[in-house]
């Protein structure tokens, strides 16, 4: 078992005639995951690699069954590539695409309420259950089939997590990076429910970042309903406030949204700290 | 991006939200002219992009000890008086809560009409994260510091949130207008002014618009007497219009240099430098600095290409920072693999010239071949494999 993705997983690239696009299309595809099609406008009846190029995400479906989508377009056209994605009534969507006008994504958001399809990102890594199904830019080889389930905002700091818990001698159920963005699709509540409710999930690592009030609110949701061992990092004690640190999303505004503040609520929350981000790993040994 | 309050005016002309009439202003010699086309008071305002101007102070440029002026907006009955003060205010260095003590240089002025105030409100508009859209903020404890209303007495600020599909409407311009106390004149100017807004955030792609105050005058005409826009920066694509309105004055030289890179630079006031892959990794970095009792001299993000190229760019902005005493590279090697990563240090270390002590942690794909391209290098790069002893390193090389 695991969240969202298995082996049975059968997803499309849109853009998949990009550089970006061609290249972690290869990679997902070496992974083991089923990339069955892919979507570019005006490339429709070519192929990439035998995998099939349709003009639109509807084409694709009727001709694929695909059930997952990840997104490589640029910026400018993303937001629009989502909803077409979330109109055929995919079940998943990743969109990787970084640096979306926020207002395209409080419209898509707005589109998407009532719909069957799920959004990961944007501006993220993606997802993945190791030895099943990898639908984003991570490298795979560090993964290890497992039960640590892990989610967090970050890329590379999530890489680094899952490193950590591989050596700390722990395979992970499913990894999902949720985005640096201030208007996503999934949220850590969204994750945490899920890895509660799949038996394969044995503890969860989540890893935060300042900025906005997600974590806050994963602390409350950890506390009233999550029986499993949950281990925090937050990201960006250090930072100022009214710096954006990269990620759009991570700024700390009119005083809220720090690190001191995140790990407080988690804390009481019955979460485990780590006050280190060298330290996910053997607090997790720690614990669980 | 951040923009001036007479740009913002600018901007409100457009739309059509009432504001003072003024003039921008780069001479004292320009003031009497200014004058002649308004009538008395006046209301000197520096422009710099930092709040709390009216509680900040003016030094003098080339001394920084020499107090020149109380407050950066003043209010003058004659010309003359307004000439001194933009004398005094031009070329000098305005120190705000907000600037720091380094202060910001003003080289522009606003002198506008000055009004007579009935009562001040605050009014704006921000993303609301948790309900993923644009919501407007009122209270009629305007003019204050309006972050300090929310934390002391949060009942004061009232809040409608707007649904994208179908955008403002005029009875949440009547919520907000009547819960300030406003009359039925009041309240339909002030739903006027929320529509205008509006249509401004979302045609402009902003990502905060704040008027503090807004004002009632004493004929019971709401005024514009403040404006704040800021836009969101992966949405200026689509507005070159906008662009022109940057101020480079106003940005950090570092920061712009990075940005050219593709490179993200925040300056900070420590003695370590840190070059990570990825934000997050890079405020992780910070703090484990932090936590081996040292400071990072900044925040830089190399993104996931880290290129000979962006990796030379990188140690030359880090080292243009005099603070700094060594510098700390952290990289996770994904997608982008160590020995191409380590190959752009050994590159980049021999073209910078560096010689402050280098601390390199690399770790993910290819690992070990990176790790023996730095050691075979004959460049003094201290190794570090994991996180707290790359952090370790750093400090002790500092000390």
């Amino acid at each position: 078992m695991s969240i969202l993705v298995n082996k049975y997983t059968k997803v499309i690239t849109q853009g998949i005639t990009g550089n970006t696009g061609q290249f972690h299309t290869r990679m997902c595809k070496e992974y083991g995951t089923q990339m069955v099609a892919g979507v570019t406008p005006g490339k429709g009846g070519e192929a990439f690699e035998d995998i099939p190029i349709f003009n639109t995400v509807r084409e694709a479906k009727k001709h694929t069954a695909c059930n997952a989508s990840v997104i490589y377009v640029p910026p400018a056209f993303a937001a629009d590539a989502i909803m077409e994605a979330v109109d055929a009534q995919l079940d998943l969507v990743v969109c990787v695409t970084e640096g979306i006008p926020v207002l395209d994504m409080v419209k898509v958001k707005r589109m998407m309420l009532g719909s069957k399809t799920r959004l990961i990102g944007p501006n993220c890594p993606g997802i993945i259950t190791p030895d099943e199904c990898k639908i984003g830019i991570m490298p795979g080889h560090i993964h290890q089939k497992g039960h640590v389930g892990v989610v967090s905002r970050s890329g590379t700091l999530t890489y680094e997590a899952v490193d950590q818990v591989t050596r700390a001698g722990y395979g992970q159920s499913t990894c999902i990076g949720l985005g640096g963005d201030p208007v996503n699709g999934t949220n850590f509540i969204d994750c945490l429910e899920l890895f509660n409710s799949d038996k394969d999930t044995h503890a969860i690592i989540l890893i935060g970042e300042i900025g906005g009030t997600a974590e806050e609110d994963a602390a409350e949701y950890i506390k009233a309903y999550i029986k499993k061992p949950v281990v925090a990092f937050i990201a960006g004690a250090t930072a100022p406030p009214g710096r954006r640190m990269g990620h759009a999303g991570a700024i700390i505004a009119g005083g809220k949204g720090t690190a001191a503040y995140k790990f407080k609520a988690l804390e009481s929350a019955g979460v485990a700290i780590a006050k280190s981000p060298a330290d996910m790993g053997k607090i997790l040994k720690e614990i669980y | 991006m951040k923009i001036h309050e007479y740009q913002a005016k600018e901007l409100f002309k457009k739309y059509g939200v009432p504001h003072p009439t003024g003039f921008v202003c780069h001479n004292p010699e320009e003031v009497s002219d200014i004058c002649k086309k308004l009538t008395a008071p006046y209301v000197v305002k520096a422009q710099i992009h930092a709040g709390g101007r009216g509680k900040g102070k003016l030094y003098d440029k080339n001394d920084r000890s020499t107090l020149v002026l109380d407050g950066g907006v003043k209010v003058t009955k004659t010309p003359d008086e307004a000439s001194d003060i933009a004398q005094k205010m031009l070329g000098n260095i305005l120190v705000t809560h907000q600037t720091g003590d380094i202060g910001k240089e003003v080289q522009t002025l606003l002198i506008e009409q000055g009004l007579y105030i009935k009562k001040e409100y605050y009014l704006g508009m921000v993303l609301d994260r948790s309900k993923s859209c644009v919501t407007f903020m009122a209270s009629a404890e305007g003019g204050m510091d309006i972050e300090t209303v929310a934390a002391t007495t949060p009942e004061k600020i009232l809040k409608v949130a707007i649904d994208p599909a179908v955008g403002f409407q005029a009875y949440q311009g009547r919520e907000l207008g009547y819960g300030l106390g406003f009359d039925k004149a009041c309240t339909n100017q002030f739903v006027k002014i929320c529509a205008t807004l509006y249509k401004l955030y979302t045609q402009s792609d902003a990502s905060i618009v704040e008027i503090n105050p807004l004002i009632l005058t004493t004929d019971n005409t709401l005024i514009a007497l403040d404006g704040k826009i800021n836009f969101d920066d992966n949405a200026l694509f689509r507005h070159k219009d906008l662009l022109a309105l940057q101020d480079e004055n106003e940005e950090d030289a570092n920061e712009q240099e990075a940005s050219k890179y593709g490179l993200s630079y925040i300056s900070l006031d420590g003695n370590i430098g840190c070059m990570v892959n990825g934000a997050g990794l890079a405020m992780a970095t910070m703090d484990i600095i932090k936590l081996f009792g040292e400071e990072p001299a900044n925040f830089l993000d190399v993104g996931g290409g880290a290129t000979k190229e962006n990796v030379t760019a990188a140690f030359k902005i880090i080292l243009s920072d005099p603070k700094v005493k060594a510098i700390l590279v952290n990289i996770f090697g994904g997608i982008m693999k160590c020995d191409v990563i380590a190959e752009g240090i050994v590159a980049a270390v021999q073209e910078s010239g560096l010689t402050l002590p280098l601390i390199v942690r690399l770790q993910g794909t290819n690992v070990e071949k990176g790790k023996k391209i730095l050691a075979n290098s004959g460049l003094a790069i201290i190794p570090a494999d994991t996180m707290d002893e790359a952090a370790q390193k750093a400090v002790d090389a500092v000390n």
